[in-house]
């Protein structure tokens, strides 16, 4: 058993000899049992990451290691829902869980799966190819969560799912996680819907990391102020900076304490986000950096 | 029981509002000393938040001394809180109060800016 459940170092993916980089110089460490956002723009690399975490993309340089061992070697115990959902149009849901079974002999949950897909008011004997995008998301994480996974990687699982279908899921999913202390990587675009869930937050941007760790941690390490224009922001690292009028609002990484006329506040996750993918030059801050600066 | 409503546009800190959540149903009588908070597998799965900030909320609540965690059987009260239990006389004088309140005319923000006056008046410095 390992407490890291996901690491990368010197990370990256070129896709054909002269394609453009999708991941570069990507270190990262997720402690096991954590919930972790993937978030970036398109084209970060997010889908990316994941399929390389996956062991379905290899890499072209560095390595990935996940449940303390390679991608290829921990896939029994890795549940994986691509983007596109692939499932088998022509099976029903019920041969759909049946070939989960037996492509999980020993670990499989059949109660959780059936649970999941009971949940969504699906007839089990309906084909796969019958169903609506959300259905068909129900249904492939039913696969995966019903395979027992130490490490669930969701690549943007949320999207065709309706409001209720989404709450409904998102509780299942940190039910396991507070049941089994399942690991989950999930990417989105929409952070706000991430913030309750995940206790972690991988930034991703034009294929490196932005930003990584624990959310309560990078939130506490940034500061949003309102000072008068002209303000000298040093020694402070400045994320993000505007001035309206007589007033400077900025983010700031604090390299010290803050004056307390700066009137300093917490930023939500989303502000976080926002203003380092406005800010693509933006100093970047993940343990690694860390590491090297101390 | 106590079923736990997360407001996401509060700008309170999602384990805040457990703790508060947890602290009125004990004053209101809601709970009681021996009674059993709901596991982090059930708040999670109702509420879709990280297990992780129900842990946060209940440690919180652990280290005031209102519940403790029993290995293996869950968390439960400790004690009480307040004496101002949902059914006490007082509250039936403040049911009345209102009722006279709403009468005479007066909205909620009215309402709530006289009580909240009265109530710094009478328990200032207090802590709260």
């Amino acid at each position: 058993m390992t407490d890291t459940a996901f690491e990368a170092a010197g990370l990256g993916k070129r896709f054909g000899r002269r394609g453009g980089w999708a991941l570069r110089d990507c270190a990262l460490r997720l402690p096991a049992g954590r919930v972790c956002a993937l978030v970036g723009p398109n084209g970060a690399g997010k889908s990316t990451l994941l399929a390389l975490a996956a062991g379905l993309l290899a890499p072209t340089e560095g390595r990935v290691t996940v449940l303390g061992t390679a991608p290829a070697a921990a896939r029994a115990r890795v549940g994986y829902v691509a983007q596109d959902k692939p499932l088998h149009p022509q099976l029903t849901i019920a041969d759909t869980l049946r070939m989960g079974a037996g492509l999980n002999p020993g670990h499989w949950d059949a109660d959780t799966a059936e649970r999941v897909v009971a949940a969504g008011d699906l007839d089990p004997k309906a084909k796969v190819r019958s169903l609506s995008g959300g259905q068909r998301t129900r249904v492939a994480l039913a696969l995966a969560l019903g395979k027992r996974p130490g490490l669930l990687l969701l690549d943007e699982p949320m999207a065709d799912l309706d409001p209720l279908a989404r709450h409904d899921l998102m509780g299942t999913l940190m039910a396991q996680a507070a049941q089994y202390g399942t690991t989950i990587v999930m990417s989105s675009h929409v952070v706000a819907e991430l913030e309750d869930s995940c206790d972690h937050l991988l930034l991703l941007g034009g294929g490196r990391v932005r930003l990584a760790g624990e959310i309560d941690d990078l939130l506490a390490a940034h500061a949003r102020v309102a000072v008068p224009a002209g303000t000298d922001l040093a020694p402070h690292t400045v994320v993000e900076s505007r001035t309206t009028g007589r007033q400077l609002t900025a983010l700031l990484r604090p390299a010290s304490p803050l004056p307390s006329d700066w009137r300093a506040t917490t930023p939500s996750l989303e502000e976080l986000v926002l203003s380092h993918l406005r800010n693509p030059d933006a100093l970047a801050l993940t343990p690694a950096h860390e590491e090297a600066a101390a | 029981m106590v079923e736990y409503r997360i407001d996401r546009h509060s700008g309170v800190a999602t384990y805040v509002q457990l703790v508060q959540q947890t602290k009125q149903a004990l004053r209101l009588g809601l709970l009681r000393p021996g009674d059993k908070l709901p596991t982090a597998r059930e708040v999670v799965e109702a509420t879709a938040i990280n297990p992780n900030t129900v842990l946060k909320a209940y440690r919180e609540l652990e280290r005031e001394g209102l519940v403790e965690a029993r290995r293996g059987l869950g968390t439960f009260v400790r004690r009480g809180l307040g004496s101002a239990p949902a059914d006490s006389p007082l509250r039936t004088e403040l049911e009345q109060w209102a009722a006279r309140a709403r009468e005479a005319g007066l909205d909620r923000d009215d309402v709530a800016a006289l009580f909240t006056d009265v109530l710094d008046k009478h328990f200032q410095g207090d802590p709260s």
